[in-house]
């Protein structure tokens, strides 16, 4: 795909997002908004290697969604892509449902790991890594995602130090740096910065990207995986809401979804842009 | 076809040892070394089975898993909630990992990891809580982990399992590395009898009729099984027929074997090291007054914390010896 085209294609998931909360009556909008450019690079912009004809394929890449509250945008490339059914989208969160409120892997292709309580992800990743690298000499890469408040939990720093000790190059953590959590901004909640200079001092190369700028996510993406003997940690800046002028940047959007009328209002937004999301880091 | 089931559990089948009520006689080591002999054992049998430590090595015998296998060994540091999710990691790119510490930081500390990442994810990760009971002695109470089971059987998928001394240990080391899904292994730290032999069956699900009697039935899980058998042989001499199930696996319960035994002596006593609250003795009050209700009381824990002392001192203190299953024998027989 072009950079226009995954512009396009990152415009449409977020629509699926917004019809699949206002569906589902509950959910997370901002972070699911937020990180819809970095869920379409991953998955139409060449850098996971998968394939949905073969979920079970020996050579893929494992992606693991630690902040897994941000399924929706996840169930939603996993869609596009082919792993399910696009309309199966509607039924998120509903009885009997394979698209849970937080991911099981269980019921869905595509998804590695299930998740919903914060921090676990990237030491699974780790085990990933460590599994591929260090047992089995392969050369499958480890997605890692997380957000920025999980970094709260103290097991988020016992895996980023087991990392930086295994030197597991193999892992590439991209962070949602949106700056938000349920109770506030982040630095009230519980300040978190200097993040690069904490992930340096564990032992990781640290890049930062405009998380809305799909040439600077796959770049740095494929910069993470030239980088041998560090663990790579991409800080993806983005904006809350991401798309829809009336949920960017509020905190108060985290837990909540929009109702018929905010529906509306939000797809039309996104409808007016036509993939031209800009970026406040420009 | 039914009877022949009953009789494959009979106790003339277990091959216990021969010194079986003598104390003195048999040799005595801790269940975690039946631990660290069936990992060596299993590392040798399958390439795929790593051992991850949280710097309780030496203690939980991984060492010797370590010595045979350095580059199957993961050592994760102080770190209890990224050792059992790096576990979860591993399992899920084809290894066979056994995480290894204490019981109160191996499913007490990272209990949420466990419920999430390891049961609800349904993965192939063998857990093990060591220095379990307040067997555990001059530590004290924060080491002494008295809450395992009953905040592990409370999960679905999970198996979990006591075993009774070294022998059936390293059994159900191996047994737990060979099936798929999540397992709990508990173990004690000091050294208990040897009553069981290689020839001793083991299987996972299946709980064994260590002594047969007619009337009251004991079961009992870990070392404390030992005391239950010398209990039933004291007994017998004062004329009450006692018979002794080896309860070790708590879950998924061999509920037919527990409810033909009820059946059989109309009255339970139940004896485990651990709280009675939501323990190995809830979990056959579960069954049985759903099935077959009995009169039951309860050895272990009596709701309170442990403390420091010397192992025999606060066997005795807890009332977790011979002489207290005795006393509950008598006081459940007067209630058939």
């Amino acid at each position: 795909m072009t950079i226009k085209e995954l512009e396009k294609k990152a415009n449409t998931i977020r629509k699926d997002i917004i019809e699949m909360l206002l569906e589902a009556k509950s959910g997370h909008s901002a972070g699911s908004l937020g990180m819809a450019d970095v869920f379409t690079a991953l998955y139409f912009g060449g850098v996971v290697k998968h394939d949905p004809k073969k979920p079970d394929w020996e050579e893929r890449d494992m992606v693991v969604l630690s902040n897994a509250h941000i399924c929706p945008a996840w169930y939603a490339v996993l869609a596009h892509s082919g792993y399910f059914p696009i309309k199966e989208l509607k039924t998120l969160r509903k009885l009997g449902s394979n698209l849970q409120g937080h991911p099981d892997r269980s019921k869905v292709l595509g998804i590695e790991t299930s998740g919903g309580s914060l921090a676990q992800g990237l030491s699974i990743a780790c085990g990933m890594a460590y599994s591929f690298n260090k047992l089995d000499k392969k050369d499958n890469w480890v997605w890692a995602l997380t957000s920025d408040g999980e970094h709260d939990e103290g097991q988020m720093w016992e895996a980023a130090m087991f990392a930086g000790k295994n030197k597991l190059f193999n892992i590439t953590q991209i962070m949602d740096r949106n700056n938000i959590q349920i109770d506030g901004y982040t630095e009230d909640v519980m300040p978190l910065e200097p993040l690069r200079e904490k992930y340096e001092a564990f032992g990781w190369h640290v890049l930062d990207v405009d998380g809305h700028n799909m040439e600077e996510i796959i770049d740095a993406c494929n910069k993470s995986k030239a980088i041998f003997e560090k663990p790579t940690l991409i800080i993806a800046h983005t904006i809350p809401g991401k798309g829809v002028d009336f949920i960017e940047w509020k905190y108060s959007w985290h837990g909540k979804v929009p109702c018929a009328e905010e529906a509306d209002k939000a797809l039309n937004c996104l409808r007016t842009l036509d993939g031209k999301i800009k970026s406040e880091h420009e | 076809m039914e009877k022949l089931k009953v009789n494959m559990n009979n106790f003339k089948n277990m091959n216990l040892s021969k010194d079986l009520y003598n104390k003195e006689k048999l040799e005595k080591k801790p269940t975690r070394d039946g631990y660290g002999h069936g990992l060596v054992e299993l590392g040798k049998k399958n390439p795929n089975v790593v051992v991850l430590g949280a710097d309780l090595t030496g203690s939980t015998r991984c060492d010797w898993f370590r010595k045979e296998f350095p580059d199957r060994f993961i050592q994760v540091g102080i770190a209890e909630q990224n050792m059992i999710c790096i576990a979860v990691g591993l399992a899920l790119s084809g290894k066979v990992p056994f995480a290894s510490t204490y019981s109160v930081f191996c499913p007490g500390r990272n209990w949420d990891q466990v419920r999430i990442s390891v049961a609800y994810n349904k993965v192939n990760v063998k857990f093990t809580g060591a220095h379990a009971g307040v067997s555990v002695g001059a530590d004290g109470a924060t080491h002494q982990g008295l809450e395992d089971i009953a905040i592990t059987r409370c999960l679905p998928n999970i198996t979990v399992l006591a075993p009774c001394d070294m022998i059936e240990t390293q059994k159900a080391t191996i047994a737990a590395g060979e099936m798929e899904g999540p397992v709990y292994l508990r173990f004690a730290r000091e050294a208990t009898p040897i009553f069981t032999t290689d020839k001793t069956p083991f299987e996972i699900g299946k709980a064994q009729i260590f002594r047969e009697g007619k009337d009251i039935s004991i079961i009992a899980c870990g070392p404390t099984v030992h005391e239950a058998l010398l209990a039933a042989d004291e007994l017998e001499k004062e004329g009450i027929s006692v018979e002794v199930v080896n309860n070790h696996t708590i879950k998924p319960m061999d509920e037919k074997t527990i409810i033909e035994t009820a059946k059989k002596t109309g009255a339970i006593v139940t004896a485990e090291d651990h709280q009675v609250m939501g323990g190995m003795g809830s979990a056959v009050a579960e069954v049985l007054g759903k099935n077959q209700p009995t009169p039951i009381e309860m050895i272990g824990v009596q709701d309170r914390f442990g403390e420091s002392g010397g192992t025999d001192e606060l066997m005795e203190v807890f009332g977790l010896v011979a002489k207290n299953i005795k006393e509950a024998v008598k006081k459940v027989i007067k209630r058939k």
